[in-house]
């Protein structure tokens, strides 16, 4: 994976095959403290500690937890290679959050890439998921900006109209392309 | 904050949306599926979806749900994606990039018939 928008959908993908009902994804940029730090948190079934020591391990899991796989050892691979590392709370029947840190300014981090298609992508297809975007620059400036996006309010505007409606992807694809453009910080030449 | 503020608009936009459903027919529920799982998503499967995303809006082609599914033990073909028209039983393709999903959008999703030269034998 060349993205870490992709490994956040990724994680995310788990989140969902997990049952839960409420995620949140976050992404802040700290230029201040050079630094890049996503994670996402969720309500589903979480993980006990077994299982939990055992996601972070490629060899062994893809044996005994199909569902988990290679996923969470690349992104702790890319987080580890680049200054960062990576970190899993979870509770069995609570949920998880999965952390993952880069500095920002590494030579070998991972670009953060297609941000607002990962979250268009979860929004449209998991309609029954309530999700949460928050992206967060902390710029050069020591500015701070943040593009927050709960999907409620959406929702209960949109009734029963679905998410795939034309007119209603145009608006949201808008939207989240806007929202993340507003914040994203200008690329250090 | 962008969301609250476009909220009003995202209300007028619910209103024409309503108004050209009720104006359509509907000729059987139409489910395109695209595989999310690590390897489908290695694969390329958000460009997948992107472009059919893109067909839907570009195109204005109401009335089709787009879901995703994770790993289904094909990896090998990734990205694959599928398309339900009402009763008629899935279609699975493979190897379906950027090109290909708008290939199948617009043949199959569109106007009924599959593309035959990506379709996975089951």
């Amino acid at each position: 994976m060349r993205e870490i928008a992709l490994h956040l959908l990724d994680i995310a993908e788990n989140s969902v095959a997990a049952g839960s009902r409420t995620i949140r994804m976050d992404v802040l940029e700290d230029l201040q403290d050079d630094l890049l730090k996503v994670s996402v948190t969720d309500d589903g079934r979480g993980m006990d500690t077994e299982t939990a020591k055992r996601v972070l391990d490629p060899f062994y899991t893809t044996r005994t937890t199909r569902k988990v796989g290679l996923g969470i050892p690349l992104l702790k691979l890319a987080a580890e290679s680049s200054g960062g590392g990576l970190s899993l709370e979870t509770e069995s029947g609570k949920g998880t959050r999965i952390e993952a840190s880069f500095r920002h300014s590494h030579i070998d981090r991972m670009p953060l890439g297609d941000v607002s298609m990962t979250m268009l992508t979860l929004l449209v297809s998991y309609p029954h998921v309530n999700w949460t975007f928050n992206y967060e620059v902390n710029g050069r400036d020591g500015e701070s900006r943040q593009f927050l996006l709960d999907d409620k309010e959406i929702k209960s505007v949109l009734g029963d109209v679905p998410l795939t409606e034309p007119d209603v992807l145009k608006f949201l694809r808008g939207m989240i392309e806007e929202g993340i453009a507003s914040v994203t910080p200008e690329p250090v030449i | 904050m962008p969301a609250i503020k476009s909220l009003e608009e995202l209300k007028r936009v619910r209103e024409e949306a309503l108004a050209k459903k009720q104006l359509k027919a509907t000729p059987g529920h139409i489910q395109v599926i695209v595989a999310m799982g690590t390897c489908g998503i290695a694969a390329g499967a958000r460009d997948t979806m992107k472009s059919v995303l893109s067909f839907i809006e570009t195109e204005r082609l109401s009335g089709v749900t787009v879901t995703q599914t994770g790993c289904m033990g094909m990896c090998e073909q990734e990205p694959i994606l599928q398309v339900v028209i009402g009763d008629q039983p899935r279609v699975v393709y493979g190897k379906v990039n950027a090109e290909v999903a708008a290939q199948i959008m617009k043949q199959h999703v569109q106007n009924g018939t599959p593309v035959k030269d990506y379709v996975l034998p089951l």
